[in-house]
């Protein structure tokens, strides 16, 4: 018995010394908090993660650190998306200071995984992380991405917290994206 | 108190400003009239709610709206399922009326021309209108393909969104939002959902 509390008690000053030191160095935290909250995909498909469900990505759109979240939905077959995808690479290096993160979540049918969207992403994809997502049931989880979209794409979410910015238009330069990460990263610098 | 109450009213201004201009953007809804066209069909005439007929050659009970186009993955994934609605409701006075809304010059898969041999080979047996200057689709406020409304014999929109909850994959369609709006709407019941969304390819115009 003595023992139990003992060893109960040094596991308190465990946990209360490892918080202690997380909450010290702010970026630290948000890294790890960003890191674990990372879903883990069903699978891959070459290097790219791919998830079956929306509940097991629905995390990245709920992040609550001081890193800008760039979702950019998309898929090979959709041309503007392609057109637009260099822009986003342009924003990358252009904001690169900044602690911003894109993510391209490919919805290409399950059956082009493979053949189609893991050598596009290896020849074309620059900046980013690809991500794809297998769910078809659509209806059922745009809105949680945004209400105000419609389920067209190219589209692109772009958050910080509570600040967010929705586009469901394809972007037709680099300034436009680097202008709307901008007014997200501004925003929360007043 | 004072500043409270203003707070309060500066924050309902700004809600109501924001769905007059959101509601601007965005087209016709549901309960909405549908806005009337004048379009081209692959036969070489020219059709409008006016002159639009079902399967018997009778004024219909409502049109099935659907915006479409030849190029898109989403839309060619449910060409099948809308020959198919075609073959099934425009007897029971329900005609599918597909507009194609993407500028030949943007997407040239999708030209007057393209649509003729696309309806072709497929065997569509609805009208294929053309929105040749790309005027209808904004007024109805659809940003892709497919996208479908669902209009009574008064040129209501009574529901809009998307034909099944599997969009991309007919094996795995669980449930008939569209069929299930048209048996609501025949029986004079509420149309429930009667907005839907589903991933689509934005209309190019």
């Amino acid at each position: 018995m003595k023992y139990q509390i003992k060893r109960s008690a040094a596991w308190i000053i465990v946990l209360f010394t490892l918080s202690g030191c997380t909450g010290k160095v702010m970026d630290n935290q948000n890294e790890v908090a960003t890191k674990k909250a990372w879903p883990d995909p069903t699978s891959y498909a070459g290097n790219i993660p791919v998830y079956e469900k929306f509940s097991d990505i629905e995390p990245l759109f709920r992040f609550e650190n001081d890193t800008t979240y760039v979702i950019n939905f998309w898929a090979t077959w959709c041309k503007p998306c392609i057109e637009e995808l260099p822009y986003f690479d342009k924003m990358s290096e252009k904001i690169s200071g900044e602690k911003v993160k894109l993510v391209l979540i490919s919805l290409d049918f399950p059956n082009q995984i493979e053949t189609k969207l893991v050598p596009f992403a290896e020849e074309n994809i620059k900046s980013g992380t690809v991500i794809t997502l297998l769910d078809g049931k659509y209806n059922d989880w745009i809105d949680k991405v945004s209400t105000e979209w419609t389920g067209a794409i190219p589209a692109t979410l772009i958050y910080q917290g509570d600040q967010k910015a929705f586009f469901d238009q394809p972007f037709q330069n680099e300034d436009e994206v680097i202008n709307a990460v901008n007014s997200i990263l501004n925003n929360n610098q007043l | 108190m004072k500043t409270i109450n203003k707070t309060i009213l500066a924050f309902a201004i700004l809600t109501m400003m924001s769905f007059t201009i959101g509601s601007m953007n965005d087209g016709v809804g549901v309960g909405d009239k549908a806005p009337a066209f004048d379009l081209p069909n692959i036969d070489g005439k020219r059709y409008s709610f006016e002159n639009i007929k079902d399967a018997n050659g009778n004024k219909p009970k409502g049109y099935i709206v659907i915006f479409t186009c030849n190029t898109c993955p989403y839309a060619q994934a449910n060409e099948q399922r809308i020959i198919d609605l075609h073959t099934r409701y425009a007897p029971k006075g329900y005609p599918v009326v597909a507009i194609q809304p993407n500028s030949a010059a943007k997407s040239p898969g999708d030209s007057f021309e393209k649509m003729k041999s696309n309806a072709k080979n497929k065997g569509f047996g609805f009208l294929y209108l053309y929105d040749e200057k790309q005027e209808v689709s904004p007024k109805y406020g659809a940003t892709k393909t497919p996208e479908v409304y669902l209009v009574d014999a008064n040129l209501t929109v009574r529901y809009h969104g998307a034909i099944d909850d599997s969009v991309r994959d007919p094996d795995a369609v669980e449930e008939k939002f569209l069929e299930n709006a048209i048996a609501a709407l025949e029986n004079n019941e509420k149309i429930a959902p009667a907005e839907t969304k589903a991933i689509g390819c934005g209309i190019k115009n």
